[in-house]
């Protein structure tokens, strides 16, 4: 899709006479990202589901990668779309390698790049359909932005994805704190992961954390988050309203 | 070094093995008025002599800012040179609008040298005439790097290049271990000395020297001649009181040592 990018003036980029080669709607998403910024790095969570429409289809997606030394990459929306991202980040990074010369790029330079293909992407009517986080510690300095399918991009101590940014970061923004440290603050992750494994129709119950911190990078095993559902209103469900399921 | 049958092109080899039209072009930075670099842990100064045709014309600009941590000084073919300032410019702008961040000395000086090295593999260019000091800041420290029309490129303590730089290259070579832990004020104090020594028992004054100082904090400027004049004076009164440690200082009108 993307070698065809540049099709010939004369056919006008909105035009579906050939067949439009540019991206119309997603089809494999992934749903909410949540990164936050705590005592000794930056700790990113996301579930491993990649939605079809309604249908949640694959359970094992990885929607958090490490990239270079200093960076952790995680993504929201086409699954293929990311994948493409990587392989963009993979040969930046290869390149950077290549110079062998002590200098490295840092999660700021990663986070600009990406935001300079977004928004070219964007400007070709052509975009890659994710919402990016990108966090990672350089020299001690700790840093975390975003960057969306448009090439909107800012920085801040934390930040969400999709529906992340309506159920996460009210949460954040009451409990969040500089200096969390990291028991606390996965804790704190796991709250906001909770509300929106309740209340996101396309999350699914099977999440990784990934860590970064000046010395390592981790990103754990997948694992489930405990649920509550015995609530006596679920009991008996068509109590007020017989008749209906 | 003299006429031969293997010199008129660049790509042409001779049995010594030598390419004789890059030599032909490091000798034209040897005839450019004298400029020089010193570093420090925090800090690195440029200086340039300033040549004028006659008494009537302006001098030519020999220290360019090519970004705010970055500045260089060339020796040579000045029209070569603010050539290559313009691609250097180019180059550390592009990287900043790309990742907000300052191109890394070293990455900048590479890609200069490998500029260069293609104009000593065409047969259709030549060589750059100059010779660059390149000075910046980056987040490994201060560097200073010296850059040939061969393509090769070497980063300094302190250099000198141009026009009677051995008697610069003396002086330093006897200072360069302090060079290191000066402090700003020393280093423009060295370069001025070195300057000097340069001058074939011309005066020093401000109108016949630029300096241009970048450190940590300090993005890359080129110094008002007044502050230069003044620094002068206040030089050249010590100067009288305590002699240069190790340098004989040439202060009589005789010629300096010629270079080559």
């Amino acid at each position: 899709m993307n070698s065809i990018d540049s099709t010939p003036a004369k056919n006008s980029l909105l035009s579906s006479e050939i067949g439009s080669e540019r991206t119309l709607y997603p089809y494999v998403t992934g749903t909410s990202v949540i990164g936050i910024k705590y005592k000794d790095g930056i700790l990113m969570a996301a579930d491993m589901g990649g939605s079809y429409g309604s249908t949640l289809r694959y359970k094992s997606v990885e929607r958090l990668k490490s990239i270079g030394k200093h960076s952790l990459l995680g993504a929201s929306g086409e699954i293929s779309d990311f994948q493409e991202i990587l392989r963009y980040l993979d040969e930046l990074i290869l390149y950077d390698n290549m110079w062998d010369d002590g200098n490295s790029l840092g999660p700021k330079e990663v986070h600009n790049y990406l935001t300079r293909v977004m928004y070219n992407r964007r400007n070709k009517f052509n975009p890659l359909w994710n919402s990016l986080v990108l966090g990672g510690v350089k020299n001690g300095q700790k840093y975390l932005g975003t960057v969306s399918m448009i090439g909107v991009h800012f920085e801040d101590n934390h930040v969400a994805t999709g529906f992340g940014n309506h159920l996460a970061r009210p949460i954040l923004r009451d409990e969040w704190h500089e200096n969390l440290s990291f028991e606390d603050a996965v804790k704190l992750l796991e709250k906001c992961m909770r509300v929106l494994l309740y209340r996101d129709r396309s999350a699914i119950n099977k999440l990784q954390i990934a860590k970064i911190t000046e010395e390592e990078v981790t990103i754990s095993q997948p694992y489930s988050l405990k649920t509550f559902w015995g609530f006596s209103a679920f009991q008996n469900p068509t109590k007020g309203a017989e008749g209906s399921w | 070094m003299f006429r031969n049958q293997y010199d008129t092109d660049v790509t042409t080899w001779s049995p010594a093995g030598r390419l004789f039209q890059v030599e032909y072009a490091m000798e034209a930075v040897k005839q450019g008025s004298a400029a020089i670099g010193i570093r420090s842990k925090t800090h690195v100064v440029l200086a340039s002599v300033n040549k004028a045709n006659s008494e009537l014309s302006s001098h030519q600009k020999k220290i360019f800012k090519v970004d705010d941590h970055i500045g260089i000084a060339i020796a040579g073919l000045t029209a070569d040179g603010r050539v290559l300032s313009r691609y250097l410019r180019s180059e550390c702008i592009n990287h900043s609008f790309t990742y907000e961040s300052p191109l890394p000395v070293g990455r900048l000086v590479v890609q200069l040298a490998d500029k260069a090295q293609v104009c000593t593999q065409r047969s259709w260019k030549r060589p750059y005439g100059v010779g660059l000091l390149v000075a910046g800041l980056d987040e490994s420290g201060a560097h200073l790097y010296y850059n040939c029309p061969s393509g090769n490129y070497f980063e300094y303590q302190a250099f000198a290049i141009g026009s009677r730089s051995q008697a610069a290259k003396t002086y330093l070579e006897c200072k360069f271990e302090t060079f290191m832990s000066s402090s700003k004020e020393d280093l423009i104090r060295d370069v001025l000395f070195a300057i000097k020594e340069t001058l074939q028992g011309d005066k020093l004054t401000s109108s016949i020297c630029t300096v241009s100082v970048v450190g940590v904090g300090e993005p890359f400027h080129i110094m008002d001649q007044k502050t230069i004049q003044e620094l002068i004076e206040s030089f050249e009164i010590k100067e009288g009181e305590a002699a240069d440690h190790g340098v004989v200082p040439d202060r009589t009108p005789e010629a300096a040592p010629m270079d080559i």
